[in-house]
């Protein structure tokens, strides 16, 4: 399945924090066909540092996307019989408006004259994205991580356009010690000499501020037993320690490697904006309990947490799931065995399509 | 009640009796729901709003898998959440003596559900009075197959138990059936009933 990136162009978008951005893009791909009765579109949203390139192929890169495993014909998400939508979020770097756009006022790039986002803010641009399409109810909108919190935020903010949400290895709002890592990263990259008030566009970029927060991501991302499994305490390349500060385990190693790669296809001021939507968004925001947040959705939801997630535990996920019954709304949870820590949402393909594909099912047959 | 045979259904007699107390396009919470077969069944033939609570992580995934809204939680602690009355029925199917606090559960399946439809085995049995009589060991029948340290069976209660903690929580038992296989019974029920099952509310 070969896929190429779609862009649509809007005046503006009006956003949380009061003001409005214009014009605004939106980068976005497309798998499997709309039907006539525009009755099963499903949207996929992707975590922090994904993009619009959730399936198949890129005509562009040649790389497979990043949920390729769970989106396709045949697949959990099967593009025989839906038609699955993923776009790049607002502030992002992979197509859509961001900090790296050009501001058409001054011809220069945004960098941190971009208005601060939020998660909020980017469902509404997808909503805006939806609506273009022709699409006016969602059979499912889905996503792990930052994708399971638009995934809520679509529910509680759009109800009459959503008849499913799968929202995997998330939360409703953030706690203390994800904040916290999350301002690792921004520090990481604002104490980086090359940050320049993020004014770097021109300029060599803070690489080594990005890679830093980007090493910080990765270690939450795993679990004690997939790194000690991955890594254990094994050498790079030597019998013996260097006794100095270059890489002498495989794990500096790796996170390294990693650090490195990442910059090149990320923007540090999309990394700044993009945490700190994360970091703002509370479903409850105004309404006192999160059960007054959810009152208003319809949705009929599928909550899916792992057991070795200790960035996205499952007591997060029970919260919600907690909530959702006490206004007795048609909720399934399940926390799934694994090893892979916040990763396994990405890695645990099996368990996931089994599940995915019967309430996908179930969901669709109900909503004719 | 009369006697006479059961049909099985999903290969259990006493889902056969659930399946024809519970009426057509209600809502039902089954607790211990396993893999949701029940559930599955009585939404496609009772068009029910079906939803189900499970402990185990493996049987859930099955059960979802299927279609069903079951979720992970454990039936001592997991119904505290839900509001007064949201169900027609809650069922408890051969769990009731697995559970830690049967008189809590009960209360609970019937501040959550109009109904509750209760199916245990019975531990009064001939056969398990038998069984214990002569062999001064904790009766293992057919019914009760289990080492007394690997049984999942924490409260033995007979027919006779049943309707006395329903008598001191003055419920009204509105039916009453009682299964020997796929043979009802109604002579001397605790005697000869393996399987009970009670449909239940307030008074």
């Amino acid at each position: 399945m070969i896929v190429s990136a779609n862009t649509v162009r809007f005046d503006f978008i009006a956003l949380d924090n009061g003001t409005t951005l214009a014009p605004v893009e939106v980068a976005y791909e497309t798998y499997g066909e709309l039907n006539a009765a525009k009755t099963n579109a499903i949207v996929v949203l992707h975590a922090f540092s994904g993009d619009a390139h959730a399936a198949g192929i890129s005509a562009e890169t040649g790389k497979p996307g990043w949920w390729d495993n769970m989106i396709g014909p045949g697949k959990a998400f099967d593009t025989n019989q839906y038609f699955v939508i993923c776009s790049n979020v607002l502030g992002g770097c992979r197509g859509t408006t961001g900090p790296g756009s050009r501001n058409p006022a001054t011809g220069c790039p945004y960098a941190m004259s971009f208005p601060v986002i939020t998660i909020g803010d980017m469902v509404r641009l997808q909503k805006m994205l939806i609506d273009s399409l022709g699409i006016q109810r969602l059979l499912s909108v889905t996503g792990g991580s930052m994708g399971g919190m638009q995934a809520l935020e679509w529910a509680a903010a759009y109800p009459e356009s959503v008849v499913s949400a799968i929202p995997i290895a998330t939360t409703t709002r953030h706690s203390a010690q994800q904040i916290a890592f999350n301002e690792v990263g921004r520090q990481a990259i604002m104490a980086d000499p090359d940050f320049h008030e993020g004014n770097y566009y021109d300029k060599q970029p803070p690489a080594r501020g990005l890679a830093v927060a980007r090493m910080v991501g990765h270690i939450t991302y795993m679990s004690d037993d997939s790194m000690r499994e991955k890594f254990g305490r094994r050498l790079r390349g030597k019998e013996n320690f260097s006794f100095g500060f270059d890489v002498d385990f495989e794990v500096e190693s790796y996170l390294r490697y990693r650090g490195s790669q990442f910059v090149h296809r990320f923007d540090a001021n999309s990394y700044l904006y993009i945490t700190k939507a994360m970091d703002y968004f509370d479903l409850t925001n105004g309404q006192g309990t999160l059960a007054a947040a959810l009152e208003k959705t319809q949705a009929r939801f599928l909550v899916i947490s792992f057991s070795s997630d200790w960035l996205y535990p499952s007591y997060q996920s029970q919260e919600l799931v907690r909530a959702l019954r006490s206004r007795n709304r048609d909720v399934a949870y399940v926390e799934l065995e694994s090893n892979y820590g916040h990763d396994s949402f990405l890695v645990d393909v099996v368990e996931q399509t089994d599940l995915v594909r019967g309430f996908l099912a179930s969901t669709f047959e109900k909503a004719q | 009640m009369k006697a006479g045979f059961v049909r099985d259904l999903l290969g259990r007699s006493d889902y056969a009796i659930i399946g024809e107390i519970v009426e057509p396009k209600t809502k039902v919470l089954d607790l211990g729901c396993g893999e949701g077969e029940l559930l599955e069944w009585l939404a496609a033939n009772k068009g029910v709003d079906a939803r189900g609570v499970e402990i185990s992580g493996a049987k859930v995934q099955k059960a979802i898998a299927r279609g069903v809204s079951v979720f992970q939680c454990d039936i001592d602690e997991g119904l505290a959440d839900y509001p007064d009355q949201a169900f027609d029925y809650v069922i408890l199917s051969q769990t009731l003596q697995e559970t830690r606090h049967p008189r809590t559960v009960l209360r609970e399946m019937l501040r959550v559900g109009r109904r509750a439809i209760v199916a245990f085995p019975n531990f009064g049995h001939w056969q398990v009075r038998l069984s214990m009589l002569l062999s001064g060991r904790a009766p293992r029948t057919k019914l009760f197959p289990y080492e007394w340290f690997e049984s999942p069976n924490i409260h033995f209660l007979t027919v006779h138990d049943f309707e006395a903690l329903a008598a001191l929580e003055s419920l009204v038992v509105e039916r009453r059936y009682f299964l020997a296989g796929h043979r009802k019974v109604d002579w001397q029920p605790n005697l000869t009933a393996e399987v009970a099952v009670f449909l239940v509310r307030r008074g």
